[in-house]
């Protein structure tokens, strides 16, 4: 067993979890303040888990930061995490999904709310709950019972027409994040018709383009948690 | 045939002031069969007796063959405050049909009172083919009462399918329901067979040990190790801790509750060392 | 995100409301965190290598006549209790009996849950139901099973409060939750070894009669004390569990 799988949380007991603490009401509705759920989506491969990972290590110095992920097996996400340093173990859930990531955070939210209140249980006051969904593909979106905003991240290596075929997430999302530009020369990705296309799509909605290998704080991207954090708070 | 077979047992101070069990009540009624014998405790639950002389020991031969369809046999078990009692069959039950199919029963009523223990090891029952037979044992124990039984099930004798068998078995502590489970096989259970209960295997046991020893009970924590299969330690509570295996024959089931036993003694040895050795090191005043 | 409005359970009188709302209840997709359960089929598949419908049909009425009695029992008998609280609608001032009598109940049916993994998966499902339960039928009742001390209801306790504050009579709450035990599983298993789900759902209605038959029998002991409701075991659930918990790779809760 590696290391780093050992502190990991996983939405299920281990053979040693015991209730015995009957005695403690739950608390999950008692929080004066709730967290900004911030809900991370898209294809496979496109960035996800590393977008997360770097907003965790920009962003966990200033902010009370906890991460749920909804891997398709299970803990593959959540050990990146852990095995990169980004955060404690006990500040990361995974979740099962039933081979359906979607569902999981848009038909049934259920497993996800779970995970998000036994953090909030267990942790501080949290200012922000990134919520990492499984790779799936362009129909994938959060629920808005699930999270206030989403980030949907696609990458130009999976192709310069992503923007342009649309689907809800490249549409719809509250932030559209264009991962890997440092390939675009090598993949001959033309970066100025994916931005185009992509504003075509989505009006005034946002889009940025990152590339994590050359920025892995992910400062762009961080500046706008921090603008939708700002507005929750007010 | 009707049979009705009791133990009592309680705790009683020799005139030097030592804790002894004694045996108040032993109804024997063909064909269950009480006798006392000198058997010692096993090794892992020496920690019950501070004075291995201070338990009773008695065994229980049910009779050759039987119980036989239309048998009611019941046992009563009543270990009184602080007395320690240890109850063995001889040998392995085989559950026969009767001759006109009825159905036979076996009743056994357990209590264990404040500061008492039992072993109780009713042995293998066997289910031979054609047999209609329910047991159903309810263990009552006070809330510092300790239990330690060791149960087994073979479906079938060699090549054999099984009858209908059905067994409960409830324990309470205190007021508080601790394990309550139901096994019923046999043609008029559907899907018995299935992997959610048997899944084709023909052995199925438990170990079940209740006790408020620190070092015991955490020392239920650990997986199984992968070369026993099949086989789990299910921390029922704080002070319940049940080892349960499905193997495909009596041999094998009984190697693997062992190897479960034996990794959770290894364990406990290991916890009272180095509780010793913390002790030891411990600065002194 | 629970609606504040209380909906009068005479809202659901007329036969066709109730049973409407009884659909809406056993509908696989009714968001309660079920969908990332495999009711035990992920891990059995994965030890005795189950890989067709015949084998899921096996398991399946195994899993009905032992776990799914147990719940559908727990089911019905809660939903009574509750039930006895809901018909003047939600008294705010209750005495707590009938929280004494729920949490009797849970304690119960943790004692029919031997698997430490099986109880926390089912405490989940009992958070996730109540959290359903109130905004899709908002009752104070709902409310308070919040607030009792514990990590939540076991999920027939829970299932059997949503179902009375869904209108539904003990039956009925028996009922869904004898054909949810062999749904969900089945559902999983088209998921995880992707049976043609024609076959499985032709299973599912072979095992039609025996769920109707559970469901009979679960709702007739609603009355029973709850000691002497069924305590029927799946062995094999329980340990094949406790070592699904161990994978390093599962697609499932449980």
């Amino acid at each position: 067993m590696e290391d780093s799988r050992e502190g990991a949380t996983t939405l299920r007991a281990t053979p040693e979890h015991i209730h015995v603490d009957e005695e403690e009401p739950l608390s999950r509705h008692a929080h004066p303040r709730r967290g900004l759920r911030i809900g991370i989506g898209g294809p496979v491969g496109s960035g996800k888990t590393a977008l997360v990972a770097a907003l965790c290590r920009t962003l966990s110095s200033e902010l009370e930061l906890a991460v749920v992920t909804n891997d398709i097996y299970t803990t593959e996400d959540a050990d990146f995490l852990l095995r990169n340093g980004v955060l404690p173990a006990e500040r990361v859930t995974a979740v099962e999904t039933g081979a359906c990531p979607h569902t999981a955070i848009r038909d049934d939210i259920s497993t996800n709310l779970e995970a998000i209140e036994e953090l909030e249980d267990k942790l501080p006051p949290l200012d922000l709950i990134l919520v990492e969904s499984g790779g799936d593909n362009l129909t994938a979106t959060f629920s808005r019972g699930l999270v206030h905003y989403q980030i949907f991240v696609i990458d130009v290596a999976g192709g310069d027409k992503v923007p342009r075929k649309g689907g809800p997430g490249v549409s719809t999302s509250d932030l559209l994040v264009i991962n890997k530009t440092d390939l675009a020369s090598r993949v001959g990705a033309d970066l100025s018709v994916m931005n185009r296309d992509a504003r075509a799509k989505r009006g005034d909605l946002p889009v940025l383009f990152t590339s994590l290998t050359e920025d892995p704080t992910a400062r762009t991207v961080a500046d706008w948690v921090r603008g939708r954090l700002a507005e929750h708070r007010d | 045939m009707r049979a009705h077979a009791a133990v009592a047992a309680e705790r009683v101070y020799t005139a030097e002031g030592m804790a002894r069990t004694r045996l108040v009540r032993l109804r024997s009624q063909a064909p269950l069969s009480l006798h006392p014998n000198l058997q010692a405790l096993p090794l892992r639950l020496r920690h019950w007796l501070r004075d291995p002389r201070s338990g009773m020991s008695v065994s229980l031969a049910a009779g050759a063959a039987g119980p036989l369809g239309g048998d009611r046999l019941r046992l009563d078990i009543d270990v009184a405050e602080g007395a320690t009692l240890m109850l063995s069959a001889v040998a392995a039950t085989v559950l026969l049909p009767g001759p006109h199919a009825e159905e036979s029963r076996s009743i056994v009523n357990i209590r264990v009172a404040a500061g008492a223990a039992l072993l109780w090891f009713p042995g293998m029952q066997i289910a031979a083919e054609g047999c209609r037979h329910s047991t159903v044992t309810r263990v009552e124990l006070a809330p510092d009462a300790r239990l330690h039984m060791r149960e087994g099930l073979i479906l079938g004798r060699h090549g054999e399918r099984p009858g209908e068998f059905r067994q409960r078995l409830r324990i309470t502590q205190g007021d508080v329901p601790l394990y309550d489970q139901e096994l019923a096989v046999g043609a008029g259970t559907p899907g018995w067979e299935g992997s959610a209960v048997t899944g084709g295997r023909r052995a199925l046991g438990a170990v079940i040990t209740v006790d408020h020893d620190e070092d015991r009970m955490t020392s239920f924590g650990t997986a199984v190790s992968p070369a026993f299969p099949d086989t789990a330690v299910l921390r029922v509570s704080e002070r319940c801790a049940v080892i349960t295996s499905v193997a495909p024959d009596a041999l094998a089931l009984r190697q693997r509750l062992d190897a479960a036993l034996w990794q959770t003694d290894n364990c406990a040895r290991t916890a009272q060392d180095e509780r010793k050795e913390t002790a030891v090191a411990a600065p002194v005043g | 995100m629970t609606g504040q409005k209380t909906v009068s359970v005479s809202a659901y009188g007329t036969a066709e409301g109730s049973l409407s709302a009884l659909l809406l209840l056993a509908d696989g997709r009714f968001p309660t965190g079920g969908h990332a359960h495999s009711g035990g089929f992920e891990p059995a598949a994965g030890v005795d290598g189950l890989n067709d419908v015949a084998s899921l049909e096996a398991f399946l009425r195994g899993r009905l006549g032992t776990v799914g009695l147990v719940s559908a029992a727990f089911s019905a008998a809660s939903c009574r209790i509750f039930g006895a609280e809901v018909v003047p609608v939600g008294d705010p001032d209750s005495d707590g009996s009938t929280a004494a009598q729920l949490a009797l109940l849970d304690a119960e049916y943790e004692a029919r849950t031997p698997s430490p993994v099986l109880r926390t998966a089912s405490r989940r499902l009992g958070r996730s139901l109540l959290r359903a339960g109130r905004c899709v039928w908002p009752h104070p009742g709902l409310d308070r099973m919040v607030s009792l001390p514990g990590k939540g209801p076991h999920q027939p306790i829970a299932f059997g409060a949503v179902a009375a504050a869904a209108g539904q009579p003990p039956r009925h709450a028996a009922l869904a939750a004898a054909h949810e035990a062999v749904a969900g599983p089945a559902t999983a298993a088209i998921r995880l070894l992707g049976l043609d789900p024609f076959e499985v759902n032709a299973a599912l209605a072979r095992l039609a009669p025996a769920v109707a038959d559970v469901a009979g029998q679960a709702a007739a002991c609603a009355h029973a004390p709850p000691a002497d409701l069924p305590a029927n075991a799946g062995y094999l659930l329980d340990i094949f569990a406790e070592l699904h918990a161990t994978w390093e790779v599962r697609l499932f809760a449980s």
